[in-house]
């Protein structure tokens, strides 16, 4: 059984910026080292890597120049921002079972230039699943995501003025948190409701931001974390979820495509937990594009579907509402590190060190992105 | 980036489907077995795991089920087109099968919303691909 056996005892992050004068090698060893230091833990004892199918840096290169001993556990989690609780889930599975004894999970990626975006390099032939769409336009996730909030939109009556409240109660934690990139600058409803439109029905803000840095987190066996430096941060549960007729990114082919893989990660995840919705303090919903948050609060069973984002308006996810969510300011208005920023703030809450902290957080909910197979984990304080 | 639009690669289990959109008909790939239709195309079918399939022509006629109207930055080629509507459309003879394609209106694209009755049209891209596209009765 995996419940409460191991926990995440140290967090790292490089600074955080548009652009980044390094290597995502040595964003991803400064990032790992500050982890480390942060636990207590010689990188000598480190013996287990997770990371994420699109990290650049390669195991071996990071386990000799961090200095590592001898490694009995690696894993990548697939994509992109579904991978980062899958690459921790594995990990901790991997110290659970007595494979290895400490783990090391990371992200270091450079994508605050233009040029970095994915979709900028769709090449001229088509042989995966994207022949279906790219060809007639839809070539960017933003568009893809689009596509499923314009219905949900529909479906249950709401405007842009309704999506609005969800960037900007995320950029209200960016305004407290002095490492986020959207610190110094406020959101209104009139700035959303000018911005230009980047796929009608979502504008700029709608959308993460472009950055680099690195985050690199720590997980050991739970008795082993109870003699290091932090509060540790408990892997209660953890499942990763794809649905039945699931298409990456263009999950449009199911009978509810407003059903996405998020449902079976929940329903696996609360049925291997001792807690239910309500008990969640606080939550780090993955964010690439806000329409992730509402569809992803539904999916967890916070609310009945069709009502998170009336909920969202009354102040749901607000500092001082039932669930706040992404209180570092999320990939919309703190980083966008493929989701990894959530986990460290999801720690931070834990710890009672965050800069938004949510007074007495035991239970913590950390997920990935809504419109992948994805995953998530339940953490939990002592 | 690419200057021309990305371009479907035929493959064995979908090559009917693109040869038969050069012919300015949709067609849907069922299971030659169990008779199960599916969209996308695939090698297997998912109730049977048959490996057998043919392909039954359709009328084209469609729910607009969802759009969304790009804005830069984009691929150069639909930058110059933008803005313009892609949709998801819901074929009348098949209520769970849904296809992207573009969706052209005589009127402002402004006028156009979800639940609109749509009829096929093809756009031809070279010899062997010729797009689905959509327009509004």
């Amino acid at each position: 059984m995996l419940k409460d056996q191991t926990a995440i005892v140290g967090i790292g992050e490089t600074e955080f910026s548009k652009s980044i004068d390094s290597t995502e090698l040595n964003l991803a060893c400064k990032a790992i080292k500050i982890a480390l230091d942060d636990a207590g833990i010689n990188p000598d004892q480190v013996d287990a890597l997770g990371s994420f199918t699109y990290e650049e840096t390669p195991e071996f290169e990071i386990a000799r120049n961090l200095g590592f001993g001898n490694l009995t556990y690696w894993s990548q989690a697939p994509y992109g921002g579904g991978a980062s609780c899958a690459a921790i889930g594995q990990v901790a599975m991997a110290i659970a079972s007595g494979i290895a004894n400490v783990g090391v999970v990371w992200r270091s990626r450079k994508r605050g230039d233009p040029s970095s975006r994915m979709w900028s390099h769709t090449n001229e032939h088509i042989f995966d699943h994207w022949k279906w769409s790219r060809p007639s336009g839809l070539v960017r996730p933003v568009d893809e995501s689009s596509m499923l909030m314009r219905r949900y939109m529909y479906q249950y009556n709401y405007d842009r003025k309704d999506l609005a409240s969800v960037s900007i109660a995320l950029r209200k934690y960016a305004n407290c948190n002095e490492r986020a990139l959207m610190h110094h600058k406020s959101l209104t409803l009139e700035d959303y409701m000018n911005a230009r439109m980047i796929s009608d029905p979502l504008c700029l803000f709608d959308n993460c931001l472009e950055s680099d840095g690195a985050i690199a987190i720590v997980i050991t066996r739970l008795k082993m974390a109870e003699g290091l430096n932090n509060t540790p941060a408990i892997i209660h549960s953890y499942s990763q979820g794809m649905s039945k007729e699931h298409q990456l990114m263009t999950h449009y082919h199911s009978d509810d495509p407003l059903e996405s893989s998020s449902y079976v990660t929940a329903s696996n995840l609360w049925s291997l937990s001792d807690y239910s919705p309500k008990d969640v303090d606080v939550a780090q919903i993955y964010d690439a594009f806000s329409p992730m948050i509402p569809f992803s609060l539904e999916a967890y069973d916070f609310c009945p579907k069709g009502e998170s984002l009336k909920l969202i308006n009354e102040g749901l996810i607000d500092v001082d509402g039932d669930l706040p969510v992404n209180t570092s300011g999320g990939s919309l208005s703190e980083v966008y590190l493929h989701g990894m920023n959530l986990v460290t703030e999801g720690v931070k809450q834990i710890r009672g060190l965050a800069n938004a902290q949510i007074r007495n957080a035991k239970l913590a909910l950390v997920t990935t992105c809504d419109a992948t197979p994805n995953a998530a984990i339940l953490l939990k304080g002592e | 980036m690419i200057k021309s639009i990305p371009i479907p690669g035929i493959e064995d289990f979908d090559k009917p489907y693109w040869e038969n959109c050069s012919k300015q008909k949709l067609s849907i790939q069922h299971c030659a077995d169990c008779k199960a239709p599916r969209f996308p195309p695939r090698h297997m079918c998912p109730k049977c795991q048959s490996l057998n399939h043919e392909w039954n022509i359709v009328s084209g006629d469609a729910i607009l089920w969802s759009f969304v109207v790009p804005r830069p930055p984009l691929l150069p080629v639909f930058e110059n087109q933008s803005p313009y509507v892609v949709g998801l459309v819901e074929l009348i003879e098949y209520k769970n099968i849904r296809i992207i394609g573009e969706i052209k209106s005589k009127s402002d694209i402004d006028s156009i919303k979800i639940g609109d009755t749509l009829s096929v049209r093809f756009k031809k891209i070279n010899n062997e691909i010729s797009l689905p596209y959509w327009v509004r009765e």
